[in-house]
Parts: C-alpha cells; structure tokens; sequence
C-alpha cells in the first residue's frame, strides 16, 4: 500500500503541471490580449503563475516524497521543531508576497485610478439593464442629454488604437462589464458612475459579458465591442446618427 | 414507563450532554450535505448538459411544465442554495457544531460545556433555520436566487428576480437563526475553554483543535453581528420599504422602483466583514484537527507548536481587514483595493507557515497509513492548491480578468471541499470510535479515500483552466458566447467526475452507518494518541470522566526517547523526560 498512496499523491504535481501545459497548448487559456493593458496583466499572472507553480510542484513533491520514505516503521524523529526553520520560511514567503503585492501596484493604478485616466473625453454611456446593454454617444455637439446624442443596442463601437473613456451605469442591479479578450472588469452600480478606460489594438469584434449575478437572464446578458479603423468608426457613427434622425 | 420516555426526550432529543448535542449537529448537518450536493450535481448536470432533460425521470418530475428542461430562473437558484447550505448548514454546523461540541470538554478535561442549557438553545436555533431555508423551496417564485451573497438590489426588489419573494426574506430569516446559533455556541466555547480547562492544561499544553475552535469561537462572537444587523436592514428594505440598500431612480422591467436613497456596496461591506472572516471559520477548526491526526499518525510531535498556535491566530486577526478582496471591482475607491491586497497577500504568509509545519511534522516521522491520516494528508495536498490560486485573485490587476470567473470557483472548492470537508472526514474516521464506541471500517474508509480524492482532483482542478478561458460563474449557459463554446467537452468532463464523487460518499454513508450498532470496541485509546479525550471511557458517559484528569504535559509527545512505547499519554504521570 505504502506504493499505492505514494503514486495517489506523487501524482498530484506532475499531473497539475502537465495539465496546466496541455490546456495551454490546445488553447484553453487566457484568449489573446487585444489591449494596451492586457499584456501587463498576463505578465503579472504569469509572474504568479510561475512563482506559485515551484511552490506548488516543491510541496507536493515533499509531500509524496514523505509518504514513501518515512513509512518503513521505523521509529520517529523526536523534535518539537527548530526555531531557525519557522524564521527561515517566515520571512522568504514573507519577501516573496511583498515582492507580488509591489509589483501589481502600478499596473492596478494605470488601470484603475482616475487621475492616471488619458485625457479624452468621455466616448460612451454604457447603461447596463436586465439583460441588455445599451450605448449612448454625445453626438455633434460633445454633450450628452441632447437630441442628437446616438444611440446604439448590443453593440459598443470603438476606434482602435486610441485610448477610449466610458462611463459604466447601471439602470436596475448590479452588473459587471467584462470584456475577457481586453482583461476589463468593472461592476455596474445603480446609482453609481463608474468610468473605465481601456485602448484595443486589434481590429475585430468581442464578447462583451456580465460578470455580475444580475438576475435569470445574466448568462444571455451579451453585448459585442466593436473595435475598427478611426474612419470606419466615424462613418459608423454619422451612419447611425442619419438614420436615427430619418426615424424621428 | 412514563420516566422511560421521558429519559428518552431528554437523552436524545433536548438533551444538555455536549455529546449528544454534538450528535445532534453532525446528523443534522448530514443531511444538508446531501441536499447540498444534490444542488450541486443538477448544477453540473446542466453546465454538461444544457437544457437536456435530466435522466432517470427527474427532468419530468422537477419541471412538468417545462417539458422536463430546466428552467434559468431554477439554474440561478442552484448556486445560491447550494452555497447556503454548504456554508450555514453543513460546513460551519459540523465543524463548530458537531466537533467544537463534541471534542472541546473531552478535549480539555471537563465534564460539560460552561452552560448546557444554552448549549441545548444552540442546537435549537438551527431548527427554525432549517425551517426557513426549506420553505423557501415553496415560496412563490421558488427559493432564493440572488447569490449566497445576497447582493442588493437583485436581493431587495421583488421584481428583480423570481427568488427575491418570499424565499429571499426566508433566506434572511434563516441565516439569522443560524447566526444565533453559531454565536451561542461561540460565547459557549469561549468561557469553556477559557475557566474549565483541567488541573494542568495551562494554554499552551491544549492540543491544536482546541486552539483552532477557541479562535473561531472568538471569529464567530466579534463578526456574527454584523451579518445579523445587516441582514436585518435588508429585511426591513424589503418588508418595511426602508432604504439603506436601494439608490433612487432604479427602474426594473420598467416598473420605477419608489423606495432609495441607499447605498449597495454598503450591504457588500457589512456583508463580507462578516463573511471574510466566516471563510476562515470554515477552515481554521479542520486545520486544528488535521493538525492533531497528522502528529498522531506521524508518531510524532507536531512540528513548531506555538508558531501553529500564532499562525492561527494571526490568519484570525488579519481576516478582519481582508474583506474588501471580494470586492475590488465593486466600484470601491481603488485606492481600498490597494490596501485590502496588501493586507490579503500577507495572509498567505502563516498559511505558508502551517503548510511547512505539517509536512515538517511528516518528515522523518513513522507514518501510518490509517484512514485518517489519509484524509489529513489529502487536505494538506488540495489545501495548498486551494492555498497558491488564492495569490492571483489577491492580486488586484490579475483579479481584473480572473474575478467571477471559475477561478474562484477552483480556489474556494480547494480550500472548503478539498480542504474541509476532507478533513472532516478525517475528523469522523479518527473521532467516530470515541462518538460511537465502535470504528469505522478501515478498508471503506481507504477506498472512500481514494475515491474522493481522485475524483475531487478531477472536479475542481479543471476549473482553474475553464478560468483562465474567462468563463464566469452562475451562468446557466456560458456556451451562449462565442468565447465559452469550446468549453462544453471540459465540462462534461468535469461533470462526469462530479457524479462519481457523489456517488462515491456512498461508500461513506454506508461506513458511517453500518458501524453505529453491534458489539462495542472496549479499547477507550485505539490510535494510541495522547489527549485527553481518549482517557475517557468510548463512548464517554455522562459527565465524561471517570475521575478529573490532571495534565502533565503538551498533547505531543509521542516516540519520547528511552521509552518502550510511542505515545505518552497527557495525563500519564510525571517521567524523568519531563523534566
């Protein structure tokens, strides 16, 4: 038996790493990053992912290593410990942890603080509702409330390549508005406004998810971002703005 | 006749005997654990499946109306049900219910608990609890759906989901009742541990169990409050029309909703500073017990007792300024969340500290491959799994992408499934012969290992990947999007794996059950370990002891050099080795 439990726990490290590889390998990982910040965010997951990854394979392997040599009957090892090791694996997690927690700080204030916000104005309203999104532009005059401000169903128009602002609102419940290929998250709080920036590199079309339990509808709750050259945006945008004052 | 049953009554049934109330939980909690995991396979069943018809005629006899497919109003009550009673009625029920009822008196040597009577109230308070969580099922738009975390407005407005009727206000009202439960079990705990330890068992002798109870006793008195206070604010907006929860002007479905003026992410805060916190209510007790069975079948000292002892309580009291973690893409000032990662990252680090100590108290040990050792060694190997994901959702960038999605998922199953649970049942296989005066069987209980633990691999460590595909939770269908679709053969692999699970705590209950009648196992010490517990007579009769034990040393001194047998008994008397 002794062989049995140490193949059922040896096998939990190398089966955890060649697992990890193979989804990489066939493509169940993170989708490719489409924005400015997406790649910051996948070096400091990979950053962690290879830090935890040895901590991980070490302990494991200690742990079955264990399993197979101390269970020979022979007599224990009488010791109430050693205060050198409790400091020596106190204080290296301890840099460890400080080294991660150091090294998201400036990514997390590009991202998040507002003073770190590029200088545009605000693109878009995003209202989120059960179970749509809905997309409002200033229009020709730059202000919002106004008759010739555009509105848009489903999907959210971008230009490439520039940094966009838009204000996340919420109409009813907690939403969240996630957008997996751009690595952007934020909640959508009713009478909050929450503004999000974010800049997409590639032109093309994306989910647009609800990563917030908003009610039974929340795994329909779909949007798409449309991401195009700043020509196709502009001709998108006059196009939508024409036919909107044809219908009125 | 008449004193016969009477005896009866109250001997099983308003008894005041800790044993018996201990009994009491672990059977009750029992059978919320099927519930639960009946939740949770319909859950797995249609993330497989999506919109096929349940086999073996459920589908028909659950959704008659439906053509036997599931509905979505039914699917986003799945999660939310299946985490309250995971949580309120089974996890933290037969951890500090069941075991911290249990083991404290026997454990430190008294006869009962400080008060029995409110002991008994304890037991009690689950019954309307267990009441209201069941009626929810009936109530008019079926139990609730607004997440275990019950997040408003989803949880304040009727109209706002089917759930958020009368089932929300019974979830409420059952989460308070399980609250006062917990929090008179806690004061119980508390003043037990602290005035009726025996002659001898100065603090720093108590075996890691009781030092994990006591802590999450002190947990559970400092933040049950808060969640009762605030779950009575969220039944006054919803019965009373108040306001702390609802902003003005929300519309829903287009009906304008006339109550405001109150803030959301208040009920977030309220709500995690008790619920951080109860996350390591739920671990922190199975901690202490894997710790015991770990020295005990290692034949061996606990490896550095008091840094366990400070390990725990430092993970207690930075539990307390964690909670914003849950919360960095709420909409909270990310300045908060800046800090809250720090302090959460920093968590890590006395977890890191236990994880060394029991594969240190492994080493060099004479390890016994008994069926609770097993388990105790299982929770160590899927703890520090559960343990590391908890570092990227820490991370406050990295948490942009992987919040909500099934990460989290993997992390919290690792730590109370793979981490807890297991350890519970290490907890029974090693405690049952002392509850019930028999054992368990050994081969079953090897199997039923085995089993589990392949099995909960298979279930919860894919979950990582379906995470880092960006696949968020509570989704009745994440197929619906074009970046999920080619997720569905990994969760049908999951799913499979999550049937066999279930199927496989067959064997336990089966074990557990089978062994509670025949001849009685007359050996009160059949591990050979040294707490007090086991001075007792198995079953222990009323009152406990025979005499009062009198302690003469820690509860870890086993394979003592120059001695003829590997254990030494706290209670044996003084040795030249004591010094």
């Amino acid at each position: 038996m002794r062989l049995f439990w140490t193949i059922l726990f040896g096998t939990v490290p190398l089966l955890g790493v060649w697992f990890y590889w193979w989804a990489w390998k066939e493509g169940y990982w993170l989708p490719d990053d489409v924005s400015t910040h997406g790649h910051e965010i996948d070096r400091l997951f990979n950053i962690i992912m290879w830090i935890t990854g040895v901590v991980f394979v070490a302990t494991e392997a200690a742990l079955g290593w264990f399993i197979w040599k101390y269970s020979r009957g022979e007599k224990a090892l009488y010791t109430h410990g050693n205060h050198k090791v409790e400091i020596i694996w106190t204080v290296v997690p301890a840099i460890i942890l400080a080294y991660i927690v150091w090294a998201q700080y400036g990514t997390w204030a590009n991202i998040k603080y507002q003073r770190n916000f590029p200088d545009v104005p605000v693109l878009a309203e995003v209202t989120a509702q059960q179970f749509d999104w809905r997309f409002r532009y200033a229009g020709a005059d730059g202000v919002y409330n106004t008759p010739d401000d555009v509105h848009s169903v489903y999907e959210l128009h971008v230009p490439v390549n520039e940094p966009v602002v838009v204000d996340l609102l919420s109409r009813d419940v907690l939403h969240s508005f996630f957008l997996p290929q751009l690595r952007v998250k934020q909640d959508a709080v009713p009478g909050l406004r929450i503004p999000i920036w974010f800049e997409a590199t590639k032109i093309g079309a994306y989910d647009l998810a609800c990563a917030e339990l908003c009610g039974w509808g929340h795994y329909k709750m779909a949007g798409k971002l449309i991401v195009e050259s700043r020509a196709d945006f502009d001709a998108w945008l006059s196009a939508t703005a024409a036919e909107q004052e044809r219908s009125r | 006749m008449s004193e016969h049953r009477q005896s009866f009554w109250t001997h099983y049934v308003f008894s005041t005997d800790h044993k018996m109330i201990g009994r009491q939980f672990l059977f009750t909690s029992m059978v919320f654990l099927l519930l639960g995991g009946a939740l949770a396979m319909a859950i797995r069943w249609q993330l497989g499946w999506p919109w096929q018809e349940m086999p073996f005629g459920l589908g028909q006899a659950l959704f008659p109306e439906n053509a036997g497919q599931m509905t979505p109003e039914f699917y986003t009550m799945l999660p939310t049900m299946h985490a309250t009673i995971m949580i309120f009625f089974v996890i933290i029920p037969v951890l500090t219910g069941a075991f911290g009822n249990f083991l404290i008196p026997l454990m430190i040597g008294a006869d009962d608990m400080a008060f029995p009577r409110l002991n008994m109230y304890s037991y009690w308070f689950m019954w309307p609890a267990m009441f209201c969580i069941l009626a929810g099922f009936w109530a008019e738009g079926g139990a609730a759906a607004a997440g275990w975390t019950s997040y408003p407005p989803l949880s304040t407005i009727p109209e706002a989901a089917p759930g958020s009727g009368a089932g929300q206000t019974y979830w409420l009202l059952a989460v308070t009742f399980v609250g006062l439960s917990s929090l008179l079990g806690s004061i119980n705990y508390v003043t037990t541990i602290v005035t009726m330890r025996a002659k001898g068992l100065g603090f720093l002798r108590m075996p890691l169990t009781v030092w994990a109870l006591f802590i999450t006793a002190i947990l559970q008195v400092f933040a049950l409050p808060i969640l009762t206070a605030a779950g009575l604010l969220q039944i006054m907006d919803r019965t009373l029309s108040t306001g702390f929860f609802n902003p003005v002007g929300i519309e829903v479905n287009g009906v304008v909703i006339a109550t405001g003026g109150g803030q959301p992410l208040m009920w977030q805060h309220l709500f995690w500073f008790y619920s951080h916190p109860a996350v390591y209510v739920m671990v922190l007790p199975a901690m202490g017990m894997v710790s015991d069975i770990l020295s005990t079948f290692s034949r061996k000292p606990i490896f550095g007792y008091k840094p366990m002892v400070y390990s725990i309580a430092a993970i207690s009291g930075l539990g307390f300024i964690v909670w914003g973690h849950h919360m960095f893409m709420s909409g909270m000032n990310p300045a908060l969340g800046m800090a809250f990662m720090t302090s959460t990252m920093f968590i890590a680090m006395p977890s890191a500290v236990k994880v060394f100590n029991w594969l240190a108290t492994l080493w060099r040990g004479n390890l016994h491959f008994t069926s609770p050792m097993l388990y105790a060694m299982g929770f160590v190997s899927m703890f520090i799994i559960g343990g590391l994901s908890g570092i990227f959702m820490a991370a406050t960038p990295v948490d942009v992408f992987i919040h909500d999605t099934y990460i989290i998922v993997a992390h919290f199953h690792y730590v109370v499934f793979g981490g807890t649970l297991i350890g519970v049942f290490g907890a029974i296989y090693y405690w049952y012969p002392k509850m019930f005066g028999r054992m368990m069987s050994e081969k079953l209980g090897r199997i039923h290992f085995a089993l589990t633990f392949i099995f909960t691999n298979c279930v919860f460590y894919p979950m990582h990947v379906l995470g880092h595909a960006g696949m968020p939770r509570r989704y009745a269908d994440p197929y619906h999007f074009e970046s999920f679709k080619d997720l569905l053969g990994m969760n049908q692999f999951i799913s499979i794996s999550a049937f066999l699970l279930g199927a496989a705590q067959l064997i336990f209950i089966w074990n557990f059950f089978s062994h509670l009648r025949g001849p009685k196992d007359d050996d009160p010490n059949p591990w050979k370990a040294n707490t007090l517990e086991w001075t007792a007579p198995s079953p222990p009769p009323h009152g406990n002891f025979l005499e009062p034990p009198v302690v003469h040393r820690g509860a870890y001194e086993f394979s003592v050099p120059g001695m003829d047998e590997d254990y030494l008994l706290q209670t044996a008397p003084p040795t030249d080795e004591d010094g």
